[in-house]
């Protein structure tokens, strides 16, 4: 279906509208409402998979062979925190987006 | 041939919408706006107008309604009044925003409370920043022919923005004029078939219109917008002009009245214009140096043109037909002031013909007298057709 939507769509010629319009859906990147990310601490991490099964908007992914063993979607991760709240082996935390303090 | 024919305002506002061959309707009666939507209704069921008559049970869905049906590719029409127009507030502004170009004929009266069915400009000056442009009709003749302009404004490709006629209930929608009327053909080869210029509804070629904007769009499209009123100012110059040549008749944005050596001049906007002029021609003729500037165009509003045209006069005062609460002045005194650069005028405002009240020939000589004559250094706006009983208007018997 969505493949059949780009398709169509790719054809399509581009001009200029004015106003709210759009051609398909897309979501806001909600990733700028951020004010706090999560930082891991990647030698305390057990690679559990509790943060990625809480995570609200499905933005984490473990990764076992590589040492960034845990990666965020940052376009949509809103900084929520909960990730941090679960994980047990307290090796996330939050830190301000605009730079550790 | 173009023929004479005897209308009040609504029915002029129902033949130029007639004669752009609108296919959608939907109106909600209100008074003073009833009879547009019942002719309408009439001319839709007897024949004489291939549309469809959308019986909606709110103003704030006949605007809805029309926004909807003119995505599709057609004129939609839609006319309201005071409570009405408050009632479409919301919708009004996603017209504008998503650059629907309706022209929707909007008979002035009063916002309640006091409730009232008469004749005030408070309906239309609260919807002055609703991103729609506005006209001020002064007779009946202005109405047929700034509804068929408005057509060509409003849908112009660098404007794309709808268009409110404004015309004093009562006062012009019901008084019968003598109004010319063009031929069919003359007003089709003015304004022309419905394009599609923007954004449109087509199964074919599917959009999301007036999605969920987020900050990093919103700008930019409120920019849009007020590119669309700076290219509506020289769209309408030139649309005047085109008028002008087709039909004959003289408008303008801005239209002065014995203005080149005036001392004092009076700034107006609808019916009242026509009785400022009247004015002036008494007051000339006892050799005292008067003028009025008569505003067609509120929005956008033309200071370049007001601040060239009330340069060097030394006396200015701004008629408003509403109250402006809580401000320093109305709403034209404000523009008026700001549109003037290096004057040092005196600009007053004057507020008065509320909610029905009859501006005179008698109003209009008490402003120019006080414009004229009193020097107070006071700023505050000027009741000029106040009562002295103001304070105690009614009263009422209670038990002790």
């Amino acid at each position: 279906m969505q493949k059949q939507q780009e398709k169509h769509m790719e054809k399509r010629k581009k001009y200029r509208i004015l106003g709210p319009v759009a051609l398909g859906f897309e979501s806001v990147k909600t990733g700028s409402w951020r004010l706090e990310r999560p930082k891991v601490e990647y030698s305390q991490c057990v690679k559990c998979g509790i943060c990625e099964k809480y995570c609200p908007v499905n933005v984490i992914s473990i990764h076992k062979d590589e040492e960034e063993c845990i990666q965020f979607i940052w376009d949509y991760c809103k900084g929520c925190g909960i990730c941090e709240n679960v994980c047990p082996k307290k090796c996330i935390n939050m830190v301000d987006e605009r730079g550790e303090k | 041939m173009a023929a004479y024919m005897m209308l009040d305002g609504n029915s002029a506002a129902v033949q130029a919408i007639k004669m752009a061959k609108v296919k959608v309707i939907s109106a909600y009666p209100i008074t003073p706006q009833s009879s547009i939507s019942e002719e309408l209704s009439r001319l839709v069921r007897d024949g004489s107008l291939d549309a469809k008559y959308l019986r909606v049970e709110s103003e704030h869905t006949a605007i809805s309604a029309a926004i909807g049906a003119q995505l599709t590719g057609v004129r939609a029409a839609t006319a309201t009044s005071s409570v009405g127009l408050a009632l479409m507030h919301e919708v009004l502004n996603v017209a504008s925003g998503c650059r629907v170009p309706i022209v929707m004929p909007v008979v002035n009266r009063a916002l309640a409370s006091p409730w009232s069915l008469w004749c005030d400009h408070q309906d239309t000056m609260a919807e002055r920043d609703s991103g729609w442009l506005q006209l001020y009709c002064e007779n009946v003749q202005e109405v047929f022919d700034f509804v068929t302009m408005g057509y060509k404004i409003a849908e112009h490709e660098d404007v794309l923005t709808p268009i409110m006629i404004c015309l004093d209930g009562f006062f012009l929608s019901h008084s019968m004029q003598k109004v010319l009327i063009p031929k069919q053909n003359e007003v089709d080869e003015f304004i022309g078939d419905y394009v599609k210029k923007n954004t449109y509804l087509d199964p074919l070629n599917p959009m999301v219109i007036n999605n969920l904007t987020s900050p990093e769009e919103f700008t930019e499209m409120r920019y849009q917008q007020k590119d669309g009123f700076d290219n509506a100012a020289k769209v309408m110059d030139k649309v005047f002009l085109e008028f002008e040549k087709k039909f004959g008749r003289v408008h303008r944005a801005v239209e002065g009245y014995k203005l080149e050596d005036a001392e004092a001049v009076i700034v107006t906007l609808g019916s009242m214009s026509g009785t400022a002029k009247q004015v002036v021609n008494m007051l000339r003729n006892q050799g005292k140096k008067v003028g009025a500037l008569k505003i067609v165009s509120f929005r956008p509003f033309r200071s370049d043109l007001v601040n060239e045209m009330l340069k060097g006069i030394k006396r200015i005062a701004v008629f408003d037909r509403t109250a402006g609460l809580g401000s320093q002045g109305a709403p034209l005194w404000h523009e008026v002031c700001n549109a003037l650069e290096e004057s040092n005028a005196v600009v007053k405002s004057y507020i008065g013909g509320l909610g029905g009240r009859d501006i005179s020939l008698e109003t209009v000589l008490n402003v120019f007298d006080d414009i004229m004559n009193n020097d107070s250094k006071n700023k505050s706006p000027v009741w000029i057709d106040l009562k002295d009983n103001a304070m105690d208007i009614r009263q009422v018997k209670k038990d002790a």
